[in-house]
């Protein structure tokens, strides 16, 4: 075999990033000198076309068996090199790539040790070379259903654009019904345009697209299965509410005599057992709280059932389980308001105008619980007013990143207590972070609105007065670094901009998905620039601020985009899967399913019944953590296998 | 106007002299808002960081010797920078390099400690004289404990009472423990503090050196400085002993039944945490838990209390310094528990113990406020 192979070897310039620094003709040189080579050229530019094209033209005129191009990372240029060989009928698997620029120009300014390494990572990459083997890839079907996990802003904009383009859509929430956050606020900045007005038509689209199924007051419990054949586990919880006879009527939430606070309005208003969210509501219709509802813990009552017309209401109802094949996962579940009370020198929960920013939102909001008056505990209207930035952003002690949007916020609730109030308003920021398209226009805006800035991070909330001008009043105790002094204001309510944060189950979430979180909980996109919407799962995709705090327009664009990946994956009906995948050699194996738990992508099962595992070739990618344990030897990762590394190590040591 | 210029070789020796955690401050002002020096008279933390940055500071300025590493601001500071340490490098610039004057106070202070070993300037060889007449062994290699008293409970007339107090409780105890006498010297964690680093390395260097030649393994200790720096700076120098701090002992002999109460003690009481206690080494339960245990009394605390302690003032060279009155701590912590309705301050700490003594007489409190170490109380109990 040995005597077949007949290697090209290119030797890359790089400009002067690899010439600069390694002798390119002495390794040049060398190269000619190993064992199979029958060709070794240098060139200034190997991805450029020419350089392409001589390699495609050495593999027909020469005969080429084998190629390899020492040169950058295979992260950068790998992918045209095999597609160079392709063209030229030579199979890409047996091509391979040394890198002398990452690993040997860029760090070193030792020429002559420069020289001597990319000789040695020539040398390994020809041994190699000789070694690989022809691989195919394959390609599989793709379910051209989606999964949409979240029916807040994020969710709806990607069901949206992926129900338009008549694919269809599972949208899933956890709640009674879809919205989110958003559904909660009442401006959004910088534009100031009522939030209901711009999405409660988001909503009702979501609610009657031919294309999208809503599975509200449900949860995803399982999915199994690969990048364009998931399937997926819903349980769908009963409402104790017909849906199919509803007619959102109301009347048995009026006649419900039991009341709870509400979850929607942050705890300033209370709900009924019975209830929807909020008026516009999708799905208009109620559910029980069975926590709350008297019937259920006690089994009197049934209001609720006497007056409903349409009969809908149905205490024997039963969750159901509901099971989808889809071939894309969107993961838009979103975030959770970081709890101020931890940080008790700013007294929430201990003084009863402290409130959080989501709170205030309430307040503003016209559907709210103030009928969107801004008022004090005792119904007063306030006369001033503190806004406290990074409660819990920007702070070892708490969360290290910033939260994004509460700058801008901040700014809004200003401009909505001088439109509403004649208080005078407080800021106590940091760093003012009006980075997007119109913020820092805003922020000029609000400043011209007459805000008080007061630069530094607030130190206390304290009911603990000391002149008579305090009496009565909470005081935000902070030092004002422009100033370069301590400064008491007294006010008479505060507003609390708390840290976005990850989701309490955002761990089993990303266990459900097989998705990662980094240090900060948030979910792990495949990489922070270039594919900021992917996880390291295919097919399995991730947006809005489940994977990082940010504003609106940053999430429609995020979930626009994941729409467009996905799209792009199911218009086209197939996918190739990885062929460098792991197989495990039946008479070997001696079924101690050791591989099947290390497999950081559940690719490895138990078949039961030849007590031997099994790899799924769709799901695997290569990574070769089974075979390097498996105590049998009976796992070959191909295109890295004991023989080829073997040779690898020897051309390195040669 | 006149403009500045960085200066980069100040900021230079202030990172050298252990300043590095400056780097991190971000200016939020969040340090000057929680410093207790706010109560009495402003201190601009923030400030001098940012002077330190850029290498500005004003070393002649008596707010470098204002800090008292009290880490009130470092508990809360967002990017958690270590203040005082970078407090103590501006101090260690002045001391190594001479680039401004240490106050008189605390020169002749650190100048006794550097010659007889104690902050009092009091014979080293009458370090055990508190002990003459009690019949206390010296410690041999093989007993368990080595009892190691603060200068101020071993020379002090006043607070002497605290160590003999200890002692008792031991006794009866039935511990197996001897103490060291003129051998050893201060500990040196306010002398560090203060920037007399190499005064406080060769105070380290002969405390291990005499520990290590006695065999000692355990050290008990009443004074929650030394247990600081016995703990978190002996060991850099080689000094590795297990050391636990009578808070500590005590809640443990009380919990294994080995001290057993037989007296009634009528009295309410709040508990002061030390800084160095609290903040510097998170022991708060064990001093509350054994007031709760004594029989009668009645423990209630103060507006400001475990992590949020107001500061008695004494930490960092400030014992050694006069503060004038009007912007004592100790005095405005008095008032707090005198707020309670407690007739007994209680306290683990020997320079808590002086500042609040003083305070008292000072304020004209005597008579309405007792203070005490739980040591005293407990002694009384049993």
């Amino acid at each position: 075999m040995e005597d077949k192979v007949r290697i090209g070897v290119y030797i890359c310039h790089c400009g002067t990033n690899i010439a600069g620094v390694v002798d390119v003709k002495e390794v040049t040189e060398f190269t000619r000198g190993l064992p199979s080579v029958v060709m070794a050229k240098d060139y200034i530019y190997m991805c450029s076309d020419p350089g392409q094209n001589m390699i495609k033209d050495d593999i027909k005129e020469l005969g080429l068996s084998r190629v390899v191009v020492a040169s950058c990372s295979p992260r950068m240029h790998e992918r045209t090199f095999r597609q160079a060989c392709q063209e030229a009928g030579l199979n890409p698997y047996l091509f391979d790539m040394a890198n002398i620029r990452e690993q040997d120009s860029w760090v070193t300014e030792d020429h002559s040790a420069a020289t001597t390494k990319a000789k040695a990572l020539v040398s390994a990459a020809v041994r190699r070379v000789s070694r690989q083997e022809s691989l195919e890839v394959k390609e599989v079907p793709v379910s051209s259903s989606v999964l949409i996990v979240g029916g807040g802003i994020a969710g709806v904009q990607a069901a949206l654009e992926i129900g338009n383009s008549e694919h269809k859509v599972y949208l899933v929430e956890r709640e009674p019904s879809i919205g989110g956050h958003m559904a909660q606020f009442d401006k959004t900045f910088p534009t100031l345009d009522c939030a209901s007005c711009i999405f409660t038509p988001l909503l009702s689209a979501v609610g009657h697209h031919s294309y999208i199924e809503l599975l509200t007051h449900s949860e995803v419990e399982e999915v199994s299965g690969y990048i364009g054949n998931y399937k997926v586990k819903i349980r769908k919880r009963a409402r104790y509410v017909d849906e199919s006879k509803c007619t959102g009527c109301g009347v048995c939430i009026e006649k419900c005599p039991w009341k709870v606070d509400s979850e929607f309005d942050e705890g300033l208003a209370k709900r009924k057992a019975i209830y929807t969210l909020f008026p516009q509501a999708v799905p208009n219709v109620p559910v029980i709280d069975t926590e709350h509802c008297v019937y259920f813990l006690k089994g009197t009552c049934r209001a609720c059932e006497k007056f409903c017309d349409a009969k809908a209401i149905d205490f024997e109802q039963k969750d159901e389980l509901v099971e989808v094949e889809v071939g894309g996962i969107i993961v838009a579940t979103g975030y959770q308001a970081f709890d101020p009370s931890t940080i008790a020198w700013y007294g929430y929960g201990r003084y009863d105008n402290v409130i959080t920013a989501l709170q205030f939102e309430r307040m503003c909001n016209a559907s709210g619980p103030t009928r969107g008056k801004i008022v004090l505990k005792d119904g007063s209207e306030p006369k001033s007013v503190a806004i406290i930035h990074c409660v819990g952003s920007r702070d070892k002690n708490y969360h290290e990143y910033c939260s994004r949007v509460c700058c801008m916020y901040a700014l809004k609730y200003s401009h909505l207590i001088k439109e509403k109030t004649s208080a005078e308003v407080y800021q106590m920021y940091i760093d003012m972070r009006c980075f997007g398209k119109g913020y820092e226009e805003f922020y000029k805006r609000l400043s011209d609105e007459g805000i008080n800035f007061i630069r530094g991070k607030a130190g206390e909330v304290t009911d603990r007065t000391i002149t008579e001008e305090e009496q009565g009043k909470l005081v935000v105790v902070c030092q004002d670094t422009l100033l370069g002094s301590l400064i008491r204001v007294p006010v008479d309510m505060v507003i609390l901009c708390t840290a976005l944060e990850a989701r309490s189950d955002a761990e089993g979430v990303a266990r459900l998905f097989n998705i990662s979180r980094s240090a900060d909980g948030f979910f792990m996109e495949r990489h922070p620039k270039l594919d900021p919407v992917a996880t390291m799962t295919d097919g399995t995709f991730v947006v809005g601020c489940c994977q990082g705090p940010k504003d609106i327009p940053d999430t429609v664009a995020q979930a626009s985009a994941a729409a467009a990946r996905v799209l792009s994956m199911i218009s086209k009906g197939r996918i190739e899967i990885e062929a460098a995948t792991a197989m495990i050699d039946e008479e070997l194996c001696s079924g101690c399913k050791i591989c099947n738990t290390l497999c950081p992508f559940n690719a490895i099962s138990f078949e039961e019944e030849k007590e031997v595992s099994q790899i799924n070739q769709a799901l695997c990618k290569g990574c070769g953590t089974c075979a390097a344990a498996c105590p049998s030897g009976a796992i070959t990762a191909r295109h890295f296998t004991t023989e080829q590394i073997m040779a690898e190590i020897e051309g390195v040591l040669v | 106007m006149q403009a500045v210029s960085p200066y980069r070789e100040a900021a230079n020796i202030i990172i050298e002299e252990g300043g590095e955690p400056l780097n991190l401050c971000y200016q939020c002002g969040l340090c000057s808002a929680t410093c207790p020096w706010n109560l009495v008279r402003s201190f601009p933390v923030h400030m001098m960081i940012h002077e330190a940055q850029l290498g500005l500071v004003d070393f002649e300025s008596e707010e470098v010797w204002q800090c008292v590493a009290c880490r009130a601001c470092v508990q809360r500071c967002p990017r958690g920078v270590e203040i005082p340490d970078i407090m103590r490098a501006l101090r260690r610039a002045i001391v190594s390099l001479g680039i401004a004057k240490v106050p008189d106070s605390l020169r002749i202070t650190v100048k006794n400690v550097s010659s007889v070993g104690n902050p009092l300037g009091e014979a080293a060889e009458k370090r055990a004289d508190w002990a003459k007449d009690m019949d206390v062994s010296t410690f041999i290699e093989g007993t368990e404990l080595l009892y190691f008293a603060c200068c101020i409970q071993a020379y002090d007339p006043m607070i002497q009472k605290v160590a003999r107090a200890t002692v008792n409780i031991l006794k009866k105890a039935q511990v197996d423990f001897g103490i060291l006498g003129a051998k050893q010297t201060c500990c040196g964690e306010s002398v560090r503090k203060a920037g007399m680093e190499s005064v406080f390395q060769s105070l380290a260097q002969n405390n291990i050196s005499v520990f290590t030649e006695a065999g000692v393994k355990t050290i008990l200790v009443t004074s929650p400085h030394c247990y600081h720096t016995f703990t978190q700076e002996y060991p850099k120098f080689g000094g590795n002993f297990e050391v636990i701090h009578f808070s500590q002992y005590l809640a443990r002999l009380i919990k294994d039944g080995r001290l057993k109460f037989t007296k009634e003690l009528n009295k309410k009481v709040t508990y002061h945490d030390s800084c160095c206690l609290g903040r510097y080494a998170g022991i708060y339960d064990e001093p509350r838990q054994i007031l709760e245990s004594i029989p009668g009394l009645e423990l209630v605390e103060m507006r400001d209390n475990r992590e949020n302690s107001l500061c008695c003032g004494g930490c960092a060279g400030r014992l050694w310094m006069e503060t004038k009155k009007g912007e004592r701590f100790s005095d405005i912590r008095i008032e707090q528990a005198l707020e309670t309705g407690a007739n007994t301050l209680a306290v683990f700490c020997p320079y808590c113990m002086l500042n609040f003594e003083d305070s008292v007489l000072t304020t004209d409190k005597a008579g309405i406020i007792e203070v005490k170490d739980i040591a005293e109380l407990v002694q009384e109990a049993i």
